[in-house]
């Protein structure tokens, strides 16, 4: 074979995956809506990753399930006790429900979901559970294997009904921290509004009485002390109490 | 025959000798092309945010563990004494999970630690698709030019234990040929780049990928071929290391090889 002939092939099949990805990636780039980056030079790096991931990568495989033996230490950090007197901004909200064994504890699903509704802990538990043992991997650089029992959070939003148009799902919780995730971790089968740990209840320092699991996400999208949730056509970011304008990545799948 | 290193060190002034390369070392008849010289300085200032940021990262947690687990409630295989949350010791009282005694546990940390990873992981990302992109169109190039080929590969039969022996002591001894501003090198360099560009390059771009949660649901060998998550972390941080060492080296043997003249080797091509 003559050399030029080897470097027409090349060519042909270079020009051909070229042409195949310049035809494929666009159509999914143009459904993906991305948040906003304020002119953030790093913002944009935040969402050419996170565009990259939706584009390439298969979004509903599942996180790797570990045994029970692998379970181990787990830090609790952050916000470990929101009503606890000592926090500036203590919720005196939360430290009454504590009181009461979250027993007056609802959960409000709302936004664009056809029947918005308050869910108690015995409404979640009554719903189909997945119990998991999964990584939970914090941008800090540790990471610890537990095990999570909750109700998946598709399921909650299907009881809900959600509606068309939803693109991102909003949590608020009782600490004040605000974040959201897109609909492809909302319906993940592995994404938990979790209750219990380790086989008992979720405990406060770890987020009672109700915690976000996501785990195709770094652990700080696993927002703890859940009060309400709100399904959304457009971003939100949260202004001063969500990640972006505290100066994080909002997607964190990296 | 082959080309012994004192015989190639002395090639530049001896005009009979023979030498491997087909462009004459010394003469300076061949120059760095234009995508090699780019490709090197978006290359070095990625590597360079990268190390910055990396190691603004690891200031947060400066512990490096073997497996998938690894925390500060768990023993560690390397502690870094290098930022205030080195062994800090603010922890709560510490809570077994379960009755038996061997029980992992949970505990309140109660210390503000050190932690810029907002901006740092985020720049640290940034920068890398600065090495990923700019790296896959460097090797691809690199195949189809022939460069590899011609320039990086040892040569057949140029590869002996006699012959790089006598470069490493030379080199040692700092005894360095002088600069032909083009690429022509030497054996011991070769196998440098060489380690580089096909082993420590990818060794971090996969070893970091295989950190990503995303990534690894997605592909999860890509996490368990290195034996888990902190695994992947322990090793991305070794080729750290070794990719800092090798840098430190690179530039001082390219001052000592005749700075100006490399300089504009790699920036003008002449």
């Amino acid at each position: 074979m003559k050399p030029a002939d080897l470097i027409t092939r090349r060519r042909a099949l270079l020009v051909g995956l070229g042409a195949a990805g310049g035809l494929l990636v666009p159509a999914q780039l143009r459904r993906l809506r991305l948040p906003p980056t304020y002119g953030h030079i790093l913002r944009m790096g935040d969402n050419l990753t996170y565009a990259a991931h939706r584009t390439l990568l298969p979004s509903q495989r599942l996180a790797r399930e570990f045994s029970y033996k692998d379970i181990s230490s787990f830090p609790a950090i952050g916000m470990t006790n929101p009503g606890a007197p000592d926090k500036p901004n203590r919720s005196e909200e939360y430290a009454r429900l504590q009181k009461g064994g979250f027993a007056d504890w609802r959960l409000s699903v709302t936004g664009l979901v056809s029947s918005p509704g308050r869910f108690s802990l015995a409404d979640l538990k009554a719903l189909p559970s997945r119990t998991q043992i999964t990584r939970h991997t914090c941008e800090e650089g540790w990471s610890a294997i537990a095990e999570w029992t909750g109700v998946q959070l598709g399921r909650v939003l299907e009881a809900a009904g959600l509606r068309p148009e939803a693109r991102w799902v909003n949590f608020y919780s009782f600490d004040g921290w605000i974040d959201s995730i897109d609909l492809l971790d909302a319906l993940h089968p592995q994404t938990l509004l979790a209750y219990g740990m380790n086989g008992s209840h979720l405990s406060v320092p770890h987020g009672a009485p109700v915690r976000l699991r996501v785990e195709t996400q770094m652990g700080y999208k696993s927002m703890k002390f859940l009060e309400r949730i709100v399904v959304r056509d457009t971003f939100d970011d949260g202004g001063k109490q969500g990640n972006i304008q505290n100066g994080w990545a909002w997607y964190a799948g990296i | 025959m082959p080309i012994r290193a004192s015989q190639v060190l002395d090639a530049a002034d001896t005009a009979d000798v023979p030498v491997v390369a087909a462009p004459a070392i010394g003469t300076g008849t061949s120059a760095h092309a234009r995508w090699v010289r780019v490709s090197h300085w978006i290359l070095a200032a990625s590597i360079l945010v990268l190390a910055f940021t990396g190691f603004i990262i690891l200031m947060a947690h400066p512990r490096l563990y073997w497996g998938d687990t690894g925390n500060s409630l768990t023993p560690a295989l390397l502690e870094l004494p290098i930022s205030r949350n080195h062994r800090h010791g603010g922890w709560q009282e510490r809570a077994p999970f379960f009755a038996d005694p061997s029980s992992p546990v949970s505990a309140n940390r109660t210390y503000e630690i050190f932690n810029q990873n907002g901006w740092g992981r985020s720049l640290h990302f940034l920068a890398a698709w600065l090495v990923v992109v700019p790296g896959a169109i460097y090797l691809l190039a690199g195949v189809l030019t022939g460069h590899f080929r011609r320039h990086l590969w040892p040569r057949r039969g140029e590869l002996q234990a006699q012959a790089l022996r006598t470069e490493l002591i030379n080199h040692l001894r700092l005894r360095i040929r002088q600069a032909t501003g083009g690429p022509d090198y030497g054996l011991l360099q070769k196998c440098g780049y060489c380690a580089v560009v096909f082993v420590l390059l990818p060794l971090m771009v996969f070893t970091g990928l295989a950190m990503s949660p995303t990534v690894a649901a997605a592909y999860p060998f890509l996490q368990s071929m290195w034996g888990g998550f902190q695994s992947a972390r322990t090793l991305h941080f070794f080729a750290f290391v070794a990719l800092v060492l090798f840098s430190i080296g690179h530039v001082a043997l390219v001052a000592k090889s005749g700075l100006k003249r490399q300089l504009r080797g790699m920036i003008r091509g002449r």
